[in-house]
């Protein structure tokens, strides 16, 4: 149900593995989000990011409507895969994290 | 909707495996990551009781779990095993360095003795001052090789029994890919070895414990455990080579998750037709290294270095082994072609 005026707000963090420098270098971000008629999925979340937080080589972290494969995604500390990957549904005050894995070990 | 754990049945699962499917829950996930490497530890039989091991760190994520979980299926399961840890420095200012700072940590908090061998004692040149000479497209090439050895010589100054080193699932993989893209028959058939033989003088045996982990579920290890880990990439490495394997396998990963192990397998049950040329395993007339022509790899990359020649090594010089070995000049035509730098 769409909520009336209010705005939900989720924290969104680059874990280290250098997903960060894409964001100038700010891991934790506190994301406030427009209220619309419908719940914000992932998916519409990515292209907000995309526009909003994302400063540089949009390409190393999205490839298409999806994340750019090696990029895992966490959402309350939960794989995104158990969650509906974009199509989750995203609810006030939830934590989203990203964490890249494409560097050396 | 949270979904069940899979194995335990009782607490939410957190993460689905990508090698397996399941969805499992955090103590699940941690308990079957642990036994998977115990089992690759004792059906390959790679420990001997009472060996000593050094473990290759870098203070990268796949090191950093590797030291973790030895260290705790040591206890487990009592291997007897003296652990420590190899750094290896190669002088990339800004990346190593940091990196280094977090296996001094490492060291802290697992409570083993460490060593740092680096490039500049080893060989006298740093990695920056070497990417100076030959530029940014074969420079990776300097770094892998000279490694390797440094890894050698830094364990027999410690007098370890084998070296294990924290390459993963999707590293092998990537490996196959590289060397079928190239066609490097030699390397295809030796690449999946859990365990190198060691034969040949200077050349401890290395393993990979971690063969089978695949690198998602290493990351998730350390995310979860809080494991602490440096992580960017190098920033001589964007034009490797194996970086566009990597994309390629990412890609594959994505579509049908199984297609790291299933190119693992097929790595692992290649044949060579009879007939086909293979190098024989020598060993290096200057500094005795194991090595399938006359002079290693690493003494031609030195000797390239040393006299101003960039391309020496890079590429195949059969024919001039012999020469520089006997310390005969080159010809003007042989030094411009050995000269020429792609940056």
């Amino acid at each position: 149900m769409g909520a009336l005026g209010f705005m939900s707000y989720f924290l969104v963090s680059f874990s280290r593995g250098g997903a960060e420098l894409l964001f100038a270098g700010v891991r934790n971000h506190q994301v406030t989000l427009p209220s619309q008629s419908q719940p914000w999925t992932m998916k519409q979340l990515l292209v907000w990011i995309r526009a909003n937080l994302l400063k540089e080589r949009p390409e190393l972290f999205l490839q298409g409507d999806t994340v750019r494969p090696g990029i895992l995604v966490l959402i309350n500390d939960a794989d995104w895969e158990l969650m509906g990957e974009l199509s989750y549904l995203l609810q006030d005050q939830d934590n989203v994290v990203f964490i890249s894995t494409l560097h050396g070990g | 909707m949270p979904v069940v754990c899979s194995c335990c049945a009782q607490a939410r699962a957190m993460l689905k495996r990508p090698k397996t499917g399941h969805s499992l829950c955090r103590e699940c996930f941690f308990w079957a990551f642990e036994e998977e490497v115990h089992e690759t530890i004792v059906s390959a039989s790679l420990f001997t009781r009472g060996e000593t091991v050094a473990i290759g760190a870098s203070g990268g994520k796949d090191s950093t779990v590797l030291a973790h979980v030895l260290k705790v299926l040591n206890d487990r399961h009592h291997y007897g095993l003296k652990l420590l840890l190899l750094s290896v420095d190669e002088g990339i200012t800004g990346y190593r360095d940091d990196s280094l700072e977090t296996v001094r940590r490492n060291q802290r908090q697992y409570e083993l003795p460490l060593k740092i061998v680096s490039y500049e004692e080893l060989y006298g040149w740093t990695m920056d001052a070497i990417v100076k000479q030959v530029g940014l497209k074969n420079n990776c090439t300097f770094c892998g090789v000279f490694r390797r050895q440094a890894l050698d010589r830094g364990a027999m100054m410690l007098k370890v029994d084998k070296i294990c080193t924290g390459h993963n699932a999707d590293d092998i993989a990537e490996t196959v890919l590289m060397n079928v893209l190239r066609g490097d028959i030699a390397r295809l058939r030796r690449c999946t070895a859990i365990c190198t033989s060691g034969e040949g003088e200077g050349a401890v045996p290395r393993c990979k414990p971690l063969k089978y982990a695949y690198e998602k579920e290493i990351v998730l290890y350390a995310y979860f455990k809080r494991l602490d880990y440096f992580s960017t990439e190098c920033i001589y490495s964007p034009n490797a080579y194996r970086g566009h394997a990597r994309a390629f396998l990412k890609d594959l990963e994505a579509v049908r998750p199984s297609a790291i192990m299933d190119v693992i397998h097929s790595g692992e049950n290649l044949s060579v037709r009879e007939g086909v040329r293979m190098p024989v395993q020598g060993t290096c007339n200057r500094c005795g290294y194991i090595s399938s022509q006359a002079l290693c790899k690493s003494c031609m990359l030195l000797e390239g270095l040393n006299r101003g020649l960039p391309r020496l090594g890079i590429g195949k010089h059969h024919r001039l082994h012999g020469k520089i070995l006997a310390q005969q000049p080159l010809t003007l035509d042989e030094e411009r072609k050995l000269k020429a730098v792609d940056f």
